[in-house]
C-alpha cells in the first residue's frame, strides 16, 4: 500500500509551520526531505510517525507501518547492545536480531553496555533498531548525524536493501546518501501567516 | 509488554537503578521517628501503623519522577509511543514494575520495621494486608502524576503537590486498617473501601495516563 | 443563536465588557447590604453572641469555594469535547479565584471556632475536606503555570481537574469516615442550615447572591485578561514567524 499526504499541515508549540505538503510514496521509493534548520521537518516526521495529530490535510496508508527514527536512540545505558536490540525486537514481536547486529558491524560489541559506547556506535545501534522492527516506513530525523564514512555507507546499504524489499523510507537529512529519492524541500511549503480575520477561533 | 516488563526489572536491579533506594528511604523515615517523638514504647506503638503508612507512601513518592522520565529523556517514550503497543498497556506496565520494585519491598520491610517501633503483635498481620493492599493504588496514581508532569524540566516537586492530594483516600483507608488491626478492632470496613480505591485506580488511572502522556508526547 | 458563539473570544470579550459593570454594580450592592444588614440589624445568637455574624462572610465563601470547583471542571469538560479555548482559559481563570474563596472560608472558620470551640483548628470532617480542596487548587495552579505551551496545558489540566474531582469526593467520603473512626460522636459539625432562623437566614441569602455575582464578575474579567494575554502571545509568535 502506498503512502499519500495530501494537504498536510503541522504545527510545533502551537504554531503552525507547515502546510500544503503533498506527495506519494510506493513501495521501494524514499523521500528526502531538505530545509533549513527550523523548518519543520522533525515536525513532520514526527506527525508521520503519529506522534502528534495534522492541523490540516490527511495521511493515508502509514497507520501502525513506521517505525521512527528521532535525534535520540532511546537506548538504556545499563543494557547491552543485544539486550537494547532483542527488547525492540520483542517489542514489536519477535525477530531475529542477527541481521540487523552484521548489518551495522555490532556484532563485536555486542556485550557492550550502551552506555560505554561512542556516539556513532551508539547511533550505529539506533539505526540496528530499525530494521528489527520489520516495519515498512521508515521515518528518520537526520540518521547520520555522528556517523563515520563507513558507517554512513553501512546505513546507505541499509536502507537500499529495505526499499529493495518493499519498504519505503522519510528521511531528514543533508547528506547525499547515493539513493535514488525524491526530494522534498520543506522551505517550499512554509506556513502562511494567517490573515488578522480569522483570528478569533484559535487565537493564530 | 512482558519485554517491558522484564526489561524496566532489569534496569532497576542493574547499577544505580534506583531498587533499594526507597527502601533504604522507608528504613531512615522509620528510624527518625522515635529521635523527633521519644523513644516511650507505648505512644510508639500507637503511632506506628501510622507512621509505617506515611514513610511508604513517601518512599513510594520519591521513586515516581523517575519513573517515566528516565524514558522521556534518552528517546525511548517516543518509540513505544509508535510500537505496537497500546500507551495505556505501556503506562500499566510501567506501573507494575514501579510496584514491584518500590512497593513490593516496602510491603516485606514494613513487618521488620515495625518491630523498631513496638507494633502490638496483632497489627503486623494487618500492616502487610493494607500495605499490598495500597501500594498499587500509589504506584497507579504515581503513575498519573508523572505522566503528567513528563516534559517539565524541575517536575519533581510539583509532582509531589499533585499527587499528594490524590494520595489522601488510600492514605487514609489503608492506616485505618492498619490502625484498627493493631488495635484489634474490627477492619474490615476500610479494608473493603481500600481494595475498591486500589481496584478502581487500576482499571480506570492508566486511560487518564495514557491520554496525558499522548499530549505530552505531542 | 447558539450558546456557543460566546466561544468565540472577541464575540466573548465584547459581551462580557458588555455586562461586566452590571455584575460589579449588583455584586456590590448585595455584598453592601447583605453585609450592613446581617453586622447591624440582626438580633446576637443567644449562644453565640456576635461571633455568629461571621457567618455572613464564612458560608458563602465556603460555598462558592466549593462551586468555584465545579465550575472548573465543567469548563474543562466542554474543553476537553468542544476544545473551545475561552473555556481553558475560563477554567484557569476560576481557579485563583476559586483557592482565595477557600482561604477566606478557612480563615473565617478558624476566626469563628476559636471563641466557640476554644480552637482555631480541629480535624473535623468538614474542616479536613476544605483544606484538602486547598490543596487540589495548589496542584491545578501550579501544573497551569508550569507548563509553557497553552494548549497542553489545558489538555492537561482538563484531565487533572476530572480525575481531581473523583479523588476529591472519594477523599470527602474518606474523611468523614476516618475522623468517626477517631472520636466517635464528638463532632463539631456546622450544619447550619437547620438551627438558623429566618432574621439570620434572609441578609444570609443576599450574602450568598452577592457572593454568586462577584464570582461572576471575577471570572469574566479574569477571563478577558486570559483571553488579551493569549492573544498577546499569538502575536508574538506571529512576529518571530514573520521575521524567521
Amino acid at each position: 500500500m502506498d503512502l499519500t499526504v495530501r494537504d498536510l499541515a503541522v504545527a510545533r508549540g502551537g504554531v503552525p509551520v507547515l502546510e500544503g505538503i503533498c506527495f506519494d510514496l510506493s513501495p521501494g521509493q524514499a523521500v528526502v526531505l531538505r530545509g533549513p534548520n527550523g523548518a519543520g521537518k522533525t515536525t513532520l516526521l514526527r506527525t508521520l510517525a503519529g506522534l502528534q495529530p495534522p492541523l490540516a490535510g490527511t495521511i493515508r496508508g502509514a497507520e501502525d507501518r513506521v517505525a521512527y527514527a528521532a535525534h535520540a536512540d532511546g537506548l538504556k545505558p545499563t543494557l547491552s547492545v543485544v539486550e537494547n536490540l532483542r527488547f525492540w525486537a520483542r517489542v514489536f514481536g519477535h525477530r531475529d536480531i542477527a541481521p540487523a547486529l552484521t548489518a551495522y558491524a555490532l556484532s563485536d560489541l555486542a556485550e557492550r553496555p550502551a552506555g560505554a559506547l561512542s556516539a556513532g556506535q551508539k547511533r550505529r545501534l539506533g539505526l540496528a533498531r530499525m530494521l528489527v522492527t520489520g516495519r515498512t516506513i521508515w521515518a528518520m530525523d537526520e540518521p547520520t548525524v555522528s556517523l563515520d564514512r563507513d558507517a554512513t555507507a553501512q546505513f546507505a546499504d541499509a536502507v537500499r536493501g529495505h526499499l529493495a524489499g518493499g519498504g519505503m523510507a522519510v528521511m531528514a537529512t543533508h547528506i547525499d546518501l547515493g539513493l535514488d529519492a525524491q526530494v522534498l524541500d520543506v522551505a517550499g511549503y512554509k506556513a502562511r501567516i494567517p490573515a488578522w480575520d480569522d483570528t478569533d477561533e484559535a487565537f493564530l | 509488554m512482558i519485554a517491558l516488563l522484564l526489561r524496566d526489572l532489569r534496569l532497576a536491579l542493574r547499577a544505580g537503578g534506583g531498587f533499594g533506594l526507597g527502601l533504604a528511604f522507608f528504613l531512615i523515615v522509620t528510624v527518625m521517628v522515635p529521635f523527633s517523638v521519644g523513644p516511650q514504647s507505648a505512644l510508639l506503638s500507637s503511632i506506628a501503623p501510622g507512621v509505617l503508612w506515611l514513610g511508604a507512601l513517601l518512599a513510594c513518592l520519591l521513586s515516581l519522577d523517575r519513573l517515566l522520565a528516565l524514558d522521556w529523556e534518552d528517546g525511548s517514550l517516543d518509540l513505544l509511543a509508535t510500537a505496537p503497543l497500546p500507551l495505556e498497556g505501556v503506562v500499566s506496565v510501567k506501573a507494575l514494575a514501579h510496584w514491584i520494585t518500590t512497593g513490593l519491598p516496602l510491603v516485606l520491610a514494613a513487618p521488620v520495621l515495625g518491630v523498631l517501633l513496638n507494633l502490638p503483635a496483632q497489627g503486623f498481620l494487618w500492616i502487610v494486608v493494607s500495605l499490598a493492599l495500597g501500594t498499587p493504588a500509589l504506584s497507579v496514581i504515581g503513575t498519573f502524576g508523572a505522566a503528567l508532569t513528563v516534559g517539565l524540566k524541575r517536575g519533581g516537586l510539583l509532582l509531589s503537590l499533585l499527587v499528594m492530594p490524590l494520595y489522601v483516600p488510600t492514605l487514609i483507608f489503608g492506616a485505618e486498617v492498619a490502625r484498627r488491626g493493631a488495635q484489634g478492632m474490627d477492619a474490615i470496613t476500610p479494608m473493603l473501601m481500600l481494595a475498591g480505591i486500589s481496584a478502581g485506580a487500576i482499571a480506570l488511572l492508566p486511560f487518564a495516563s495514557a491520554a496525558v502522556l499522548r499530549v505530552n508526547l505531542r | 443563536m447558539s450558546l456557543w458563539e460566546y466561544a468565540n473570544p472577541k464575540k466573548f470579550l465584547a459581551t462580557s465588557e458588555r455586562v461586566l459593570p452590571a455584575f460589579w454594580a449588583l455584586s456590590g450592592l448585595c455584598l453592601v447590604v447583605g453585609l450592613v444588614w446581617g453586622f447591624f440589624f440582626t438580633p446576637d445568637d443567644f449562644r453565640q453572641g456576635s461571633t455568629v455574624k461571621i457567618i455572613y462572610l464564612h458560608v458563602p465563601s465556603a460555598l462558592m469555594a466549593i462551586n468555584a470547583w465545579l465550575m472548573m471542571l465543567v469548563a474543562s469538560l466542554i474543553w476537553l469535547v468542544r476544545r473551545h479555548h475561552v473555556s481553558a482559559l475560563a477554567a484557569r481563570a476560576a481557579a485563583p479565584v476559586g483557592v482565595a474563596m477557600t482561604l477566606i472560608a478557612l480563615v473565617t472558620g478558624a476566626i469563628w471556632g476559636q471563641p466557640m470551640w476554644g480552637t482555631w483548628w480541629a480535624w473535623d470532617p468538614r474542616l479536613t475536606s476544605f483544606l484538602i480542596l486547598f490543596l487540589f487548587y495548589l496542584g491545578y495552579i501550579a501544573l497551569w503555570a508550569a507548563i509553557d505551551n497553552p494548549d497542553t496545558a489545558a489538555d492537561l489540566t482538563s484531565v487533572l481537574c476530572l480525575v481531581g474531582s473523583v479523588f476529591a469526593l472519594l477523599s470527602r467520603y474518606a474523611v468523614n469516615f476516618w475522623n468517626q473512626g477517631l472520636h466517635q460522636g464528638a463532632s463539631l459539625s456546622l450544619d447550619k442550615e437547620k438551627n438558623v432562623a429566618d432574621v439570620f437566614y434572609q441578609p444570609l441569602l443576599v450574602c450568598i447572591a452577592g457572593f454568586v455575582l462577584l464570582f461572576v464578575a471575577l471570572v469574566l474579567y479574569r477571563t478577558g485578561t486570559e483571553i488579551r494575554a493569549r492573544r498577546m502571545r499569538a502575536l508574538i509568535a506571529r512576529e518571530r514567524a514573520g521575521a524567521a
